[in-house]
């Protein structure tokens, strides 16, 4: 017997079986305006409440509404929670749900056999399979047979559900997305009051019917899950053990955000952040324009290269100057990139990067821009790059790209990618406090300032504001000597060019040791750099077990590179790089230890599943 | 055009140079506007620490080289862009901006006309040679059609833009023409310059003794230029000739000369502030040899400058979020805790 309990919803009795799970991975597919994100980002908030912990990765089209029912208009969200430490949105998906016949085809080869599905009738009427070229539909025709099947009437019935609320129409269907979420936490044992609460608080005061009819589509999808029962059986994923702490949930973006806004906040400098709309970077401008009290002066450029020269104008000014953007526009700001490295004034370059030369597939991630990042300017140009690893850790790594761009007046890229920009993960709060102090200020007495004195500990230069008295100096992008006077001189440019290198590997002394995974000596010794972190620490780790000799290096600095990094390279027999893009950290790492190094290099626009790199790792070890 | 002046006693234009050796070619236009520049300045209270000059490059932006103030040569095209950030992170600074025709309108175009467009505070000085100097010759988008020039050895085909008209129609709230032939009328347009809040676009006619000699001679000449210029003063009629004989007078959308013996009630009384900017535009087309060139401030009209509004918006953040407090923003909306 079921009872109602106050907030409408059903006790789930256990009137059948609930088995309980390590990991699930749902992915909800719909067309663009099915709510599909909304949808994946409630679930994650409720799961994240609950205590699982998560990997999320929304895949969007780059159209902005294509064509409705077509495959190019398909809109996902995929979500790993687990009651263990995970570090991707998972591998093969036990779950999909697809509101059209579009989500199914574009999504089914991820499905693993035996998966579940849940499909909306409505999305699989003639129209819609006409679209994708379905001859007959695959909910009926028994095409789909290796999978259990559970087509619901969503869209009818959400319209039904939600009529007390007043709510009718086109507005109406549109809950059916919270349905499909009442029907996908009964399946996997949510807790629903959270969500339902929350709905009430967003929408309650403007919008009291979309408040009502969302929480009336919830109840009647998870209702109706339970009173027919759906599902022989439901499943449980329990708590995460997690580091004692205070948690958030937080993407990649958001966190590069908040690391430029704890700059402004720290430095006691405000932070001029020009940039020009791109995906997928943009995200960063939104949020730091809504932080201007943070000393954050937001400017969105006419272009991609007013966005970059102003800022090394703003660095000029006594700002700290920041730019970000994705790899067609990295490419537009070389130039004025090398007059910052010419100037030596402080610079930020975040690069969002995206899959493809030209235009590519702006939606898609890839890590195809590190030569470029590390190479791609004029003459001999040398600046760190930095590469976050995880969506949380591109907080601490953009603080630090701000600071030690100050500390060493000196460009400093920071190379995110698609994929760690729109993933989201629990991430522990970390203490505001404890964020190390910016160093800037010295060198400036009047009587003994030149341009170009250096500091001895960090081979920077001594940094005077335009307004400051006595110290008026003229900039420019020629070459100059000691004093900071133009030099056309031979030996000169010599000396000039290698303090500017001598400053960015004086940056290795800010590096702490390396971190060996796995073994620290034997057959084989991995090494990967920015968002493929999570699947390749997983992997090597499932290798590990097996009781290969195989250890993993992850990169946060690509240059310098870790100063330890030679020492462990030499304690392997073999050493493989995986990277989405044709082998650009394993060229570079032959070029500057030459040492033999292996490429798994795939570009498909995704993540690296685990699977496929166990079985390379393996295959190397065979 | 009537400026206040109250010269400063604090300043000589020599605390304005740095004691480099200028190294512009024998009688560059250059040397002109520099010595204008730097007596201006050393007519007024602002020290020379307060001023920043941004440039590109090009003959012309070697100028802040040779200033004592705070200087940033940058690169082609983009000192525009530059002089923005410098401004934004350090508003008390005054900031000047020395650009030539290529550097402005040709590589740097788009810039120009978004700064205008925002009204960001920098006086902009154009200087106008209607040549490539630096790379020694080539021609600029404002040559004369059918220029004969290294790159273009049959005649440009190219249709020359005017600085003047596009900085109009880019919404700018202060435009001006001068001449580096013509020390007072310089320094006082640049006096107007100075003093505008906004951006300040100042178009200097200069000339470049080796590629491009004597372009502007034939109506800014000394012995010319009382009958082929035109000096625009805010506030009073459109009259020009030696012995003010000829004046303008609106003919549908255009001016046409006419006598001022016969004809001086018809004379157009300028204005500077004209809402509309029309007549700014229709004077921005008079070309030499068929009407005068006109030459003063084509229009000055107030508006609000980018800096002020920039942080103006971060002061009525402040104002409505309370003092910033980073731990909350980063703790976020929603947060759980785990023991």
């Amino acid at each position: 017997m079921s009872t109602v309990t106050e907030t409408g919803i059903l006790g789930n009795t256990e009137n059948h079986d609930i088995k309980e799970l390590d990991q699930v991975t749902i992915l909800f597919a719909g067309d663009s305006g099915d709510g599909m994100q909304v949808t994946g980002s409630q679930f994650t908030d409720a799961s994240v409440v609950f205590g699982n912990d998560i990997s999320t990765f929304p895949d969007f089209p780059a159209e902005i509404r294509a064509p409705a029912g077509t495959l190019a208009g398909v809109s996902a969200y995929q979500l790993n929670f687990s009651n263990h430490d995970i570090r991707t949105p998972g591998d093969k998906v036990n779950t999909l749900v697809a509101m059209n016949a579009a989500a199914l085809k574009k999504y089914l080869p991820e499905l693993e056999k035996g998966g579940i599905i849940i499909a909306d009738k409505t999305g699989f009427g003639a129209n819609e399979l006409k679209k994708v070229e379905y001859a007959s539909n695959p909910l009926e025709d028994g095409s789909l047979s290796d999978y259990r099947v559970v087509a619901l009437d969503i869209t009818p019935q959400t319209i039904a559900a939600v009529k007390p609320s007043g709510l009718g129409g086109r507005n109406a269907e549109r809950c059916k997305n919270f349905y499909t979420l009442g029907v996908v936490f009964y399946l996997y044992d949510r807790p629903v009051e959270p969500t339902l609460e929350e709905i009430k608080k967003r929408f309650a005061k403007k919008e009291p019917a979309i408040a009502e009819a969302n929480v009336l589509a919830i109840q009647a999808g998870y209702n109706l899950a339970h009173t027919i029962e759906l599902f022989k059986t439901t499943y449980r994923v329990r708590r995460a053990t997690f580091e004692p702490g205070m948690y958030r949930n937080i993407s990649g973006n958001m966190a590069t955000a908040l690391g430029v806004a704890a700059a402004a906040s720290k430095s006691g400098k405000n932070v001029f952040f020009g940039s020009y709309p791109i995906t997928p970077a943009t995200d960063i401008l939104h949020e730091l324009s809504r932080l201007k009290h943070f000393g954050v002066l937001t400017f969105q450029a006419e272009d991609e290269i007013a966005a970059v020269a102003s800022s090394v104008g703003a660095s000029y000014g006594g700002a700290i100057g920041v730019t970000c953007s994705s790899g067609p526009g990295i490419a537009l700001k070389s130039e004025s990139i090398n007059l910052a490295v010419m100037g030596e004034l402080p610079l930020v370059v975040i690069d969002v990067q995206r899959s493809g030369p030209s235009t590519g597939m702006p939606t898609k991630t890839e890590q195809a821009d590190l030569l470029m990042a590390l190479w791609g300017r004029n003459s001999d140009s040398p600046i760190p790059v930095l590469a976050p690893a995880t969506p949380g850790e591109c907080f601490e790594l953009m603080y630090e790209a701000c600071r030690l761009a100050v500390k060493y007046m000196t460009p400093v890229m920071f190379l995110s990618d698609g994929y760690l920009a729109n993933g989201s993960e629990p991430w522990k709060v970390p203490d505001a406090d404890k964020l190390k102090p910016f160093e800037f200020g010295w060198g400036l007495d009047p009587a003994s300032y030149k341009p170009f004195i250096r500091n001895p500990n960090t081979l920077a230069r001594a940094w005077a504001v335009p307004g400051m008295e006595g110290l008026n100096n003229r900039l420019t992008g020629i070459e100059k000597d000691s004093a900071g006077r133009i030099s056309y001189d031979n030996d000169n440019h010599q000396r000039a060019t290698d303090e500017r290198f001598g400053k960015v590997a004086k940056m290795a002394q800010e590096q702490k040791p390396s971190v060996v995974a796995g073994s620290p000596e034997g057959d084989l010794l991995v090494i990967s750099w920015g968002g493929t972190y999570g699947a390749t620490l997983t992997a090597v780790e499932e290798v590990a077990k097996m009781g290969k000799k195989i250890g993993h290096v992850h990169l946060r600095w690509l240059n310098p590179l870790p100063p330890d990094l030679l020492a462990i390279m030499k304690k392997f027999k073999k050493i493989v790089v995986p990277e989405i893009n044709v082998g650009q950290l394993a060229y570079h790492l032959q070029g500057t230890y030459a040492l033999p190094v292996s490429s798994y290099s795939r570009v498909r626009g995704k993540a690296f599943t685990v699977g496929e790199l166990v079985t390379h790792f393996n295959s190397l070890l065979a | 055009m009537t400026t206040e002046i109250t010269p400063s006693k604090k300043f000589t234009p020599q605390d304005f140079h740095n004691g480099t050796v200028v190294r512009w070619c024998p009688g560059c236009g250059d040397y002109a506007i520099l010595a204008a520049v730097q007596k201006v300045l050393a007519e007024r209270e602002r020290p020379p620490h307060m001023y920043t000059f941004v440039s590109g490059i090009g003959c012309s932006s070697r100028f802040p080289l040779y200033m004592s103030t705070y200087g940033f040569h940058s690169i082609h095209g983009r000192a525009l862009a530059v002089a923005t950030g410098v401004k934004a992170a350090n508003p008390e600074q005054e900031v000047w901006l020395i650009t030539g025709d290529g550097d402005c309108l040709s590589i740097g175009g788009n810039h120009f006309i978004h700064a205008l467009r925002r009204n960001q505070d920098v006086k902009i000085l154009l200087f106008n040679n209607e040549i490539y100097g630096l790379t020694k010759g080539q021609y600029s988008p404002t040559s004369r059609l059918g220029m004969v020039n290294k790159s273009a050895p049959y005649g440009t085909i190219d249709e020359p833009i005017s600085p003047i008209r596009l900085a109009l129609a880019a919404g700018a709230s202060f435009v001006a023409r001068t001449s580096d032939n013509d020390l007072n009328h310089m320094a006082e347009v640049l006096r107007r310059a100075a003093d505008h809040k906004g951006s300040a676009f100042v178009e200097i006619l200069q000339n470049c003794v080796i590629f491009a000699d004597k372009v502007h001679e034939d109506y800014y000449g000394v012995k010319t230029r009382k009958d082929s210029l035109l000096y625009l003063h805010d506030g009073e009629p459109l009259l020009y000739g030696k012995t003010v004989e000829k004046g303008l007078a609106v003919d549908g959308f255009r001016f046409k000369s006419v006598e001022t013996a016969s004809h001086r009630d018809q004379v157009f009384t300028f204005s500077e502030k004209e809402e509309t900017g029309a007549v700014a535009s229709m004077l921005s087309k008079l070309s030499h040899p068929d009407f005068p060139v006109p030459v003063g401030v084509f229009r000055c009209v107030p508006r609000p400058a980018y800096h002020e509004m920039l942080h103006g918006q971060i002061e009525s953040a402040r104002k409505a979020n309370g003092e910033p407090d980073l731990a909350k923003l980063i703790r976020g909306p929603k947060t759980w805790t785990v023991q």
